[in-house]
């Protein structure tokens, strides 16, 4: 079943690829189709999931068994929210791009290339398997701003290739480090979870943990590896970077949650602290930057720092086992993957709204429009909705998200209740841009601006709904994540 | 079906709210009729709820519920809370004409967060509902996006209200850490130094939604909304939950006695400062902002000592008395265009009915027995004398301001217009010249209560009431304090009537509380963010780039050196090596070969040489024969 998930797409996307007759329609068709039964087969998945802990629908397959390597999927708690997501987020894209005539045929089939590979990652229970899907979607993701970006778009994707693939390699270094330590040498997630190789020896484990963080900082991004970040949004294309902004951040921060933490605990343990400092630092830095930025896009980029800032805080205070109690830890962590859910939603969907100022006017330039609400009702109404969203007001997913972060932190570490000036600054950056934006009388690029279409309309709508139905209704999301959460935790405390 | 009822009161709110947002019909008369009638609706689920009072629950986050419940205290609120906004809504039927399904849309979605704050027994569903509150507020109070400082003020009202917001955050954490729970009962049993960061972060949050000092000045710019909207607000809901907030949990304040102090004296301060502002004020509206955040004053004063059914009745009256003058002032701004005092001179005498209306609530706010507020306010300070004499002074001397600005109103309103009162007309928006006669009877129905509302602090309801409540520490006014409250009432009336009232202009600009928080939080922080926006472009990411530039340096170099260093010793080493196997070659043609070719050479001759004997002649053969057996002889006995 999971590979039928992780493979629909790539095959879908091979057959676009190389039948250059396929017309551009029939290609957006076939894009919107595959996307469209992707989501119901992780339907299927998610009715089906084991109940208790562990994985459910396991495949494994021998792949090169003299270095322990082996095609092996797999779904829990951690990963299936961000299947589900990966799934909706390519939906709302191929929706989006429906309407698009720049060459559709190469960027369906890029784009589900870029599907397939995103989905093998979150199945992928093989430290191998994760590496090459992690490495192809850096490239599928490099052609995408590339081709399709726009700006300085050549210059943008070459720094987040060149920035993401050496995280890559450093990455690839530890996990090097795991199969080297391991005994027999294995690559298996679920082996070296369970073996937790290098808990005896600190210093070698240090440094394995340094290299597999550093890889999975710079995808995140956290301070100081996140320049790549806002020119990489800048240029390119909405659906792009609703994609890397939804669903290839959420590598980095699900690396946390799926390998450093469970493999590594003691050193996760030593480098709590560290951590916590570079996650709250991140939310306020992060905010704060955002908030002097006049570009759209650049802004919303930032606050992206901001977001994966809290959980990088998160995961960090789960480290923290002095003498908290179990449950506070626990409910940060389910906060942290409630949050990679809620970010892509929420993000997404602005990233996309973003868009329709470019491919309108060509600019995103805050101080160019204002009193948009007058010509772009619609984009007006779906632009707020998502700011309020990204500010983590209740009533939205973002709110159960952090809530549970500030919550569970400031139980473990109540220090860190500063990071909650974070709301307060993304609450105020946010004011100031649909203020700026969509206030006072019609004035600049507003003027005869063309509200959103329906394809537009549809896809930022639906991802802004879930985010309020879950925000609404968290249970069905949290009562698949807060199991995992608690193994997680678990598995750090050993 | 009591529990599915209390469900409804939120629910049909929120859900019509959202539909009418949403889909946005284009006729006036659907949204209008969908709108009050939504609020119809829930005036009746309400009474229903306060008289069944039931209590539902539904899984949330944290392991807490998102649970709600009326009891003996929230019940009477939630009808005020109601009642209130139905009002409002059908004068705003016959006022507002821009954007109808717009307006009631998020005036529902408002009223639905309210009736979850006033019945939310946890601090989840509270803090979700708490928020939302102020969300639809800034879209209300910057309803009319489209003029310039609308949005704005709705910012500034938000994000204030947010940064006191943030104590409720705070509460939830350390509520989650002492372990006791996250039930607004439960959070007086939270251990020792968590306890009080929960009553701490819970009196933060209440203050700053209360508009109490030093958060006030919000309440100056939220009066940029439309007057229906500072009527709602600004009376019984938003505003009014701050207060509420803090009758709500008398055990967690009795638990901290610092905390309940504090928030006692900023009450008592509130009430004197604010009412100062009121008296300074020269614009209608602010004036009455000023005198809400005053009255509020009164309700946290009346939490602080544990007070709360004096301090819930304080809240109710008053939310009748304001909703009745803000809808008031609304009328009169449709009307004349203007809410400038001087502009309103007289205004009473031109429409009779509206004036009366407008003079009891004014009458109530000063105190004037037999009004509402005379009796909630001597209650409230009746409450205060057993716990400090000190904050009762500072409460009356309140009591004196409220008087003398509402005593202003009234006599700017019913003086005899001055000849040029006209010029004033029309500044802020055009006028109608006519009240609308469907205004009348919401405004009469809120003169009613503003009237009235005060028996419920006198004996026989209050004892019942406070029995229910489980309050044991408001005391029925006495008939003393009665007395000398309404006399000070028409004496300051009377006062202000005769001559004319010193205006504190020092306070004209609400103490400058606005200034000084963009002095002191907004403008650093907007000038920090520009540098680090700077230093993230200049610095980091220059720093990666040069990182990244000098990775391109070295490789540069290293290419050089590849070619000039490399490259020339791998050439070399290949001529060398040319060399070498030309040397090797030679040697190979000279002397191997050479040899190899002597030598075969050599054999040749040996070959030819060794043919020679081969005569075919059989004698030559012997011969030859016999000259070997004779060189063996010889070596046999040379050996031998």
């Amino acid at each position: 079943m999971l590979s039928v998930i992780i493979f629909l797409p790539l095959a879908a996307s091979a057959l676009l690829a190389l039948v250059p007759r396929i017309a551009g329609p029939v290609a957006r068709w076939l894009w919107l189709a595959v996307a469209a039964v992707e989501v119901v087969l992780v339907a299927v998945v998610w009715a089906g999931r084991p109940t208790g802990g562990g994985l459910g629908f396991e495949e494994r397959v021998p792949w090169i068994p003299g270095v322990g390597v082996g095609y092996h999927v797999g779904v829990d708690g951690l990963s299936l929210p961000l299947l589900a997501l990966t799934a909706v987020i390519f939906l709302a894209c191929a929706v989006y791009a429906f309407r698009d005539h720049d060459r559709p045929r190469t960027q369906s089939a890029l784009f589900l290339f870029l599907q397939g590979t995103c989905l093998g990652l979150f199945a992928a229970q093989d430290l191998i398997v994760f590496f090459v899907f992690f490495d192809l979607s850096i490239v599928g993701m490099y052609f995408a701003i590339a081709r399709w970006g726009h700006g300085d778009a050549a210059r943008s994707a070459f720094k987040f290739f060149l920035y993401t693939f050496l995280g890559s390699l450093s990455l690839l270094a530890g996990f090097i480090g795991l199969y080297v330590a391991s005994s027999p040498h294995t690559f298996d997630m679920v082996e070296l979870t369970a073996a937790a190789p290098l808990s005896l020896s600190p210093v070698a484990g240090g440094f394995v943990l340094a290299a597999i963080l550093l890889g999975l900082a710079i995808k995140t991004p956290t301070i100081p590896f996140h320049t790549w970040l806002p020119p990489a949004h800048t240029d390119a294309p909405a659906i792009g970077s609703a994609v890397l902004a939804g669903v290839l951040l959420k590598m980095g921060t699900y690396g946390f949650v799926r390998i450093a933490m469970p493999m590594l605990p003691g050193s996760w343990r030593d480098w709590a602290v560290p951590i916590i400092v570079v996650g709250v630092v991140s939310v306020l830095y992060g905010a704060l930057v955002a908030l002097g930025q006049s570009n759209l896009k650049r802004m919303i980029a930032y606050t992206s720092v901001n977001h994966m800032g809290y959980i990088v805080l998160a995961v960090g205070i789960a480290g923290l086992i002095g003498s908290s109690d179990a449950v506070a830890r626990e409910v940060a962590v389910t906060g942290a993957v409630t949050q990679m859910v809620s970010h892509g939603l929420i993000t997404g969907a602005l990233f996309l709204l973003a868009g329709v100022l470019h491919e309108r006017r060509d600019s995103y330039d805050l101080d160019g429009y204002g009193g948009l609400a007058g010509s772009a009702p619609r984009l007006a109404t779906l632009f707020s909705v998502g700011a309020f969203a990204s500010l983590g007001l209740p009533g939205f997913v973002s709110f159960i998200a952090e809530f549970q972060i500030f919550t569970g932190s400031i139980a473990v570490a109540p220090v860190t209740a500063i990071a909650l000036l974070g709301i307060l600054i993304t609450a105020a950056l946010f004011l100031r841009a649909v203020q700026r934006l969509f206030g006072g009388p019609l004035r600049g690029r507003s003027v005869g601006f063309v509200d959103l279409r329906a394809h537009e309309t549809l896809s930022t709508g639906v991802l802004l709904a879930l985010a309020v139905v879950l925000g609404v209704l968290p249970r069905p999301l949290l009562d698949v994540i807060e199991p995992a959460a608690r193994t997680v935790v678990s598995l750090v405390s050993r | 079906m009591s529990a599915a009822v209390l469900w409804a009161v939120p629910g049909l709110p929120a859900c019509v709210g959202v539909l009418l947002a949403v889909i946005q019909p284009r006729s006036r008369r659907l949204a209008v009729t969908a709108t009050v009638g939504a609020a119809t609706v829930t005036v009746g689920l309400s009474l229903w709820a306060a008289l069944s009072a039931p209590s539902v629950s539904a899984p949330f986050v944290l392991g807490t519920g998102f649970d709600l419940a009326v009891d003996p205290l929230a019940g009477p609120v939630l009808i005020t809370v109601a009642v209130v906004t139905w009002v409002v809504l059908i004068f705003a039927a016959a006022d507002t004409d821009r954007d109808a399904a717009r307006f009631g849309g998020l005036m529902l979605l408002f009223l639905a967060a309210v009736v979850v704050t006033v019945t939310a027994t946890t601090v989840p569903a509270l803090l979700l509902a708490w928020e939302v509150m102020g969300a639809t507020s800034y879209a209300l109070i910057g309803f009319a996006w489209d003029r310039p400082g609308k949005l704005q003020a709705g910012a500034v009202a938000f994000i204030t209200t947010r940064s006191a917001d943030l104590g409720l955050y705070l509460a939830a954490g350390a509520a989650l850490a002492g372990g006791a729970g996250l039930g607004l009962a439960d959070l007086a049993q939270a251990p020792g130094g968590w306890r009080t960061a929960i009553a701490v972060g819970i009196a933060v949050a209440a203050l700053g939604k209360a508009a109490q000092l030093p958060f006030a000045f919000w309440l100056s710019r939220a009066m940029e909304g439309p007057s229906p909207v500072s009527a709602l607000l600004h009376s019984a809901a938003m505003v009014a939950m701050g207060g509420y907030l803090l009758l709500r949990v008398p055990g967690l304040l009795a638990a901290v006695p610092a905390v309940a102090t504090a928030v006692a004296w900023v009450g008592a301060l509130t009430a004197v400062a604010l009412g100062l502002v009121a008296l300074a004020q020269r614009d209608l509206k602010q004036l009455l902002a000023a005198s809400t955040a005053a009255q509020l004053g009164y309700v946290v004063l009346a939490a602080g000592v544990g007070g709360v059914t004096a301090g819930a009745t304080h809240l109710i009256a008053h939310a009748a008395t304001k909703a009745l003058l803000f809808l008031t002032a609304g009328a009169w701004l449709s009307a004349l265009g203007t809410k400038q005092l001087d502009a309103l001179s007289g205004v009473a005498r031109r429409w009779r009915s509206v004036g009366v209306l407008a003079t009891i609530g004014l009458l109530s706010l000063a105190g004037a027995a037999p009004l509402s507020l005379w009796a909630s306010k001597e209650a409230v300070l009746a409450s205060v004398l057993s716990a400090s004499p000190w904050l009762y002074g500072v409460g009356l001397a309140g009591a004196v301001l409220s008087a003398a600005y509402a005593g202003r109103a009234l006599a700017v309103i019913w003086q005899k217009a001055p000849p040029g009162v006209e010029a004033g007309f029309d500044t802020e928006q055009p006028g109608t010249r006519r009240v609308a006669p469907g205004m009348v009877l919401p405004l009469a129905l809120l003169a009613g209560g503003a009237a009235t509302l005060g028996v419920l602090v006198l004996p026989p309801v209050s004892v019942a009431w406070r029995a229910a409540v489980g309050d044991d520490r408001s005391v029925d006014p006495g008939a003393l304090g009665l007395a000398v409250a309404a006399a000070l009432a028409i004496a300051v009336l009377a006062a202000v009537w005769r001559w004319p009232v010193p205006t504190p202009d020092w306070a004209h600009d609400w103490l400058r509380l606005e200034t000084a928080a963009g002095r002191l939080v907004v403008v650093p922080t907007i000038r920090t963010a520009a540098l680090l926006a700077r230093f993230d472009d200049r610095v980091v990411d220059r720093g990666v780039v040069g990182l990244a530039r000098g990775g391109f340096g070295l490789a540069t170099r290293l290419a050089r050196f590849d070619d000039r260093g490399l490259d020339v010793a791998v050439t070399g080493l290949a001529r060398r090596t040319f060399d070498l196997a030309g040397r090797s070659a030679r040697i190979d043609d000279g002397v191997v070969d050479a040899a190899v070719v002597g030598f075969a050479r050599s054999l040749r001759r040996a070959g030819r040489a060794a043919q020679r004997p081969q005569t075919g002649q059989l004698h030559e053969y012997y011969l030859q024969s016999v000259a070997v057996l004779a060189g063996a002889l010889l070596l046999l006995v040379l050996i031998g």
